[in-house]
């Protein structure tokens, strides 16, 4: 099986000055990505995912090092290309929603939309559907403060899932959320990977990780180990029971 | 570009959400513009509907009548000179001047005698004596019976033309025609009612009689010359100029005059007065400009205060749209576009309120009615959508310029 490289980080560096300390949120990272790669990074409290998460997804910018996505060196895109990237290659899922407060779960998944330029109408259609692939059909008016945690972040994946992102990014998707509604959004996320959709995830949870067919360990800051997970990558074993 | 469309459509709409979603804020923060465009369209409005009335006016009086009054410079009439247009001066003007026609005497009468009685009722309006002709010249015309003519006035008949005022201050009750009034102690036939001409300057100016020039002469006695203004109309416009000359000329050797003598007379035209009127509304209207750019600039500076918090307060918003994509031009659309429509908003407001005071104002002082004309209209809406972009710029482009990580990670 040939594998189709989308991401590579050669030497990617992150550091913070603060005062007159400064220290590397990352340092020294190198990792190739994977077309249909379902990773998970794990790694202790404060060990840099978020901060590489942001890098992946042209959030946030590198001290040292190459990114390249699809080919292209990040660093020489300018502003513009990279809320263009943002908009079309990234699917970003924040651990804390980051929904629009004032608009309803309908708007905020048509939002990304907007910025394509895309009319009304066809916004309207993709984002409904977006919302009834995670199962939100009948919760579409609702505004972020009317729905619950599990259905928040489900309306999240879905706007980060409407723009059928190249990578979709998830930093502890399930961090706010009960065992029960993490199971849901799992599976969803497996039924991604099988639709053959790219996954990073960032996460605590030993069972989510397992999930994964590819586990980066961070330590400090370093790329701790990268292993592939065995059970996982040879036959899928986990139920798939999207939409539950 | 369509894609910009429907980012103008989208960027109006959550403008919209936004705006109406902190109403009564988003209210105060315009009210600088508010108090601005509705000053202005009060203003405007009571000056327009107040120079369209006296337009009106002396397009009635015809722009190539010329009226003659006499003057006197101030400091003479202290030492109790009086200047004074007179009988003589009339028929001089009358048969020596070529080119004019309808040369019409009028007197007025003012003062403890000139009372209008009518069974036990007294007004003091207004008495004209006059010739036929005044009715040409001044565009009075009879409404109910008729206007007193040549022969009325050669043989000094006591025949009065009332203006509709003096009928209810007189309490004049059924046909008026045919009564009697008093003037002066003597009793005049009551024989056409003017038309209705409303007010001017706060006067009414339909409070007068009008009696011919022959009988009040008469009737003022011969003990003092009364000071007359003559009036006549230019058959060739074009010659204006040239029978102002004369006149003046004629005059000054009537009155014997000095070479470096003023004039102790006035010769006015319509479109003279039109003139000073137009130059006087026009300065009012430079002054309120003033006073109405101050309170924009305020207001503008109030809108770019509060789009600044508003920018500061929703920075994880803006951080989210980023991340989903968005381009600075996007977010500024967006900001500028918020600006703009509360500024409309404002400027919608402002003109209803000040249509609405236009229209009080008006109606307490028995000015003419208001009127808003389209340029103040789209020069309001035109300003304070321009307010908006010019106070928008600054929190939009801040907002625009936020870094993405930072914006999420605002607390
Ligand atoms: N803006 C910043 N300025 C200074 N230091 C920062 C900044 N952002 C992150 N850090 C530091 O970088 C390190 C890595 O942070 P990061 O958020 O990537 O951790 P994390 O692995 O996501 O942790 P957690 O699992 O708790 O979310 C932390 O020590 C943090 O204090
Ligand atoms: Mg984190």
């Amino acid at each position: 099986m040939s594998k189709q490289t989308i991401i590579e980080l050669k030497g990617i560096a992150k550091r913070y000055v603060m005062g007159s300390e400064s220290f590397y949120a990352l340092d020294h990272i190198d990792l190739d990505i994977y077309l249909n790669d379902y990773i998970a990074i794990v790694g202790s409290s404060g060990s840099g995912k978020s901060t590489l998460m942001n890098l992946l997804g042209c959030l946030d910018y590198p001290t040292n090092g190459e990114y390249k996505l699809k080919g292209t060196d990040v660093a020489t895109l300018d502003e513009n290309h990279l809320a263009g990237i943002r908009n079309q290659e990234i699917g970003f899922i924040f651990q804390n929603f980051n929904l629009l407060p004032r608009a309803s779960a309908l708007q905020n998944v048509m939002q990304p939309l907007i910025y394509r330029g895309l009319p009304l109408v066809e916004r309207k259609r993709r984002a409904e559907n977006a919302l009834t692939m995670v199962g939100l059909q009948d919760r579409m008016t609702h505004v972020p403060n009317q729905l619950s945690g599990g259905q928040r972040q489900r309306v999240a994946i879905a706007r980060a899932l409407v723009t059928e992102p190249a990578i979709l990014l998830a930093d502890e998707p399930t961090g706010n959320l009960d065992s029960t509604t993490t199971i849901e959004i799992m599976a969803l996320f497996d039924q991604l990977h099988a639709d053959g959709q790219t996954l990073i995830i960032v996460t605590h949870e030993q069972e989510i990780a397992e999930r994964c067919h590819r586990v980066v360990t961070l330590k400090d800051g370093h790329l701790m180990s990268d292993q592939l997970n065995q059970s996982q990558a040879s036959s899928p074993s986990f139920e798939v029971n999207a939409g539950v | 570009m369509s894609s910009l469309k429907f980012k103008l459509i989208e960027g109006t709409r959550s403008a919209g959400q936004s705006i109406f979603a902190h109403g009564f804020r988003s209210f105060l923060t315009t009210l600088g513009i508010i108090i601005g465009v509705a000053s202005v369209i009060a203003v405007v409005s009571v000056v327009q509907g107040f120079s369209a009335n006296i337009t009106q006016q002396f397009d009635g009086m015809g722009t190539n009548v010329i009226n003659v009054e006499s003057f006197t410079p101030r400091k003479e009439r202290l030492q109790g000179v009086r200047a004074k247009l007179t009988y003589d001066d009339y028929l001089q003007i009358k048969y020596k001047i070529t080119g004019i026609s309808d040369v019409t005497p009028t007197v007025r009468m003012w003062g403890s005698n000139a009372g209008i009685t009518y069974r036990g009722q007294t007004s003091s309006s207004m008495i004209v004596g006059t010739a036929s002709t005044y009715q040409k010249l001044n565009t009075v015309y009879p409404e109910r019976g008729r206007f007193f003519n040549a022969s009325d006035d050669q043989s000094r008949r006591r025949v009065a033309v009332l203006g509709p005022s003096i009928m209810s201050k007189l309490d004049i009750k059924g046909d008026p025609i045919g009564q009697h009034v008093g003037v002066s102690g003597e009793w005049f036939k009551v024989i056409g009612i003017a038309e209705k001409r409303g007010k001017l300057f706060g006067f009414d100016q339909d409070d007068f009689i009008l009696l011919p020039f022959s009988t009040t002469r008469a009737l003022l006695g011969g003990a003092e010359e009364p000071d007359i203004i003559i009036s006549f109309q230019v058959n060739e416009p074009s010659q204006l100029d040239q029978v102002k000359q004369q006149v003046t000329n004629l005059l000054r050797r009537n009155h014997n005059l000095d070479q470096d003598a003023n004039d102790d007379f006035e010769i006015a035209t319509a479109d003279q007065m039109l003139d000073t009127f137009d130059e006087i509304i026009g300065s009012t209207t430079l002054v309120l400009g003033g006073i109405v750019g101050i309170s924009l600039l305020v207001g503008g500076i109030g809108i770019m205060n509060i789009m600044l918090v508003s920018v500061t307060e929703r920075t994880r918003e803006i951080g989210i749209q980023k991340a989903l994509g968005a381009t600075r031009f996007d977010i500024l659309l967006q900001f500028l576009i918020e600006a703009v429509f509360l500024c409309l908003l404002g400027g919608l407001l402002g003109l209803i309120l000040g249509f609405g005071a236009g229209s009080l104002i008006s109606n307490l002082t028995g000015l003419p009615s208001a009127t808003v004309p389209l340029w103040a209209v789209i020069l309001s809406f035109g300003f304070s959508a321009g307010i908006g972009l010019v106070f928008g710029i600054i929190p939009a482009a801040k907002a625009a310029n936020l870094d993405p990580i930072d914006a999420l990670r605002y607390e």
